[in-house]
């Protein structure tokens, strides 16, 4: 069987183009651009409720993305949920008395973990545990405690 | 009553056995790949008439699934004023699903039915026997490159889908809708995963170019060699193809994506 030049060219090209295609979509599409390895320290905040935070969530400070939530465990002890975060290294000065709470990105937005900065001269190190948390605001709850005022207002 | 149950036996019966012989064959294929990597030049004439030929169908079939994806998931988003996640919307259902699953189809019809009608025919033609009087083994010479072809080109033409629909979807939601740019982009990047979503879908668009290939090769292969048997040879390639392919499709989301 003779096989032409051009085929073997075409052949080539659709190869490359489907390899394109792949690059694009991991590079443009997906997330992996945004992934530089797994350069980072790890911080815990101990939560009395996350709410729907999940693995791979983001950790914001001052509206910038500084890492991601690496895994949430619960703590049978103090019956708390222990949220991991891996802190990008290029941030390393953050102060240890820093807080954590979490928040939700717009109305019906997927929550994350918002850091506030404290005043303390000693920076986050690998495995430092964050002291101050807020937990996740849960909507029902907040109904039912206004609720609970408005009524008891009325009373008075 | 007894004729019912005789012809519901042989039916059973010849299915079990096609089966058999369907899965010896791909034995057999896969024993011969070492033989076709001797000869790449096999392959590449393979791969010409089974990818670069589809390339077309598979280009603008992808380019409009994107275009309709972002029109009619507009019209829905629009509703919770969440526009912005269009760009998800389109890259995850593509990447996921419509990517392997719609390309494997388009690949069904467009290469799978050529492969069993021009093995079906060869059979017919006597040309396999042919080969086997010459000592020319026809799986090894006929049937592994063109599994081979099909089995590479499948991830590259579902991978191809998946990125010409985004691009569409980008055409329609950014320049059409007047989304913002930024947004589109972002919102993907942010949620669609490279392992969970771009590997999974390459693993799915792997395990239908292996099925749909393998069922149009043994379906040319094991065709009745009269012009009537390779005409059902064909149909049935399209038909068990499409109904592997949605079965597959189903049995692989629920294991990849089943757990959130």
């Amino acid at each position: 069987m003779y096989i032409s030049r051009s085929i073997e060219i075409l052949v080539g090209l659709f190869v490359a183009v489907g390899f394109v295609a792949l690059f694009f979509l991991s590079m443009q599409v997906s997330n992996l651009s945004s992934i530089n390895g797994d350069s980072g320290y790890n911080i815990k905040g101990h939560f009395s409720n996350i709410g729907s935070l999940k693995v791979r969530a983001p950790v914001s400070m001052a509206g910038v993305n500084i890492g991601r939530v690496t895994a949430i465990e619960f703590d049978t002890q103090s019956f708390e949920a222990i949220v991991t975060m891996t802190i990008e290294s290029q941030y390393n000065g953050l102060p240890s008395d820093s807080s954590a709470s979490i928040l939700t990105a717009g109305l019906l937005g997927e929550q994350y973990v918002g850091l506030e900065a404290g005043g303390e001269d000693e920076s986050l190190k690998e495995g430092s545990k964050l002291e101050l948390t807020q937990s996740a605001l849960v909507l029902e709850q907040i109904i039912g405690q206004f609720l609970f005022s408005s009524g008891s207002k009325e009373e008075n | 009553m007894m004729d019912l149950l005789q012809r519901l036996g042989v039916t059973s019966l010849s299915m079990l056995e096609r089966l058999g012989r369907g899965s010896v064959f791909f034995l057999n294929i896969l024993l011969s790949i070492p033989s076709v990597l001797v000869r790449p030049r096999l392959l590449f004439a393979q791969m010409y008439s089974v990818g670069v030929l589809s390339f077309s169908l598979i280009v603008i079939s992808g380019l409009f699934v994107g275009m309709v994806l972002a029109l009619q998931g507009f019209y829905t988003l629009s509703d919770f004023g969440a526009e912005g996640m269009l760009g998800v919307m389109v890259a995850a259902s593509l990447v996921r699903e419509l990517g392997p699953v719609v390309a494997a189809l388009l690949f069904a019809g467009r290469a799978g039915s050529a492969l069993t009608a021009e093995i079906g025919l060869m059979k017919a033609t006597e040309q396999l026997s042919g080969m086997e009087m010459m000592a020319v083994d026809p799986v090894a010479r006929i049937i592994a490159p063109r599994f081979l072809a099909g089995l590479l080109s499948m991830p590259l033409l579902a991978t191809l889908f998946s990125a010409i629909g985004v691009l569409g979807g980008y055409f329609i939601g950014v320049g059409l809708l007047g989304i913002d740019e930024g947004g589109y982009w972002s919102q993907m990047q942010a949620k669609i995963d490279f392992s969970e979503d771009i590997l999974n879908g390459l693993i799915k668009s792997v395990v239908f170019g292996l099925v749909v290939t393998w069922i149009a090769v043994f379906e040319g292969y094991d065709a009745i060699p009269t012009s009537e048997g390779v005409s059902r040879a064909t149909t049935q390639t399209v038909v068990h193809s499409a109904f592997a392919v949605l079965l597959l499709d189903f049995i692989l989301t629920a294991l990849m994506f089943g757990d959130n």
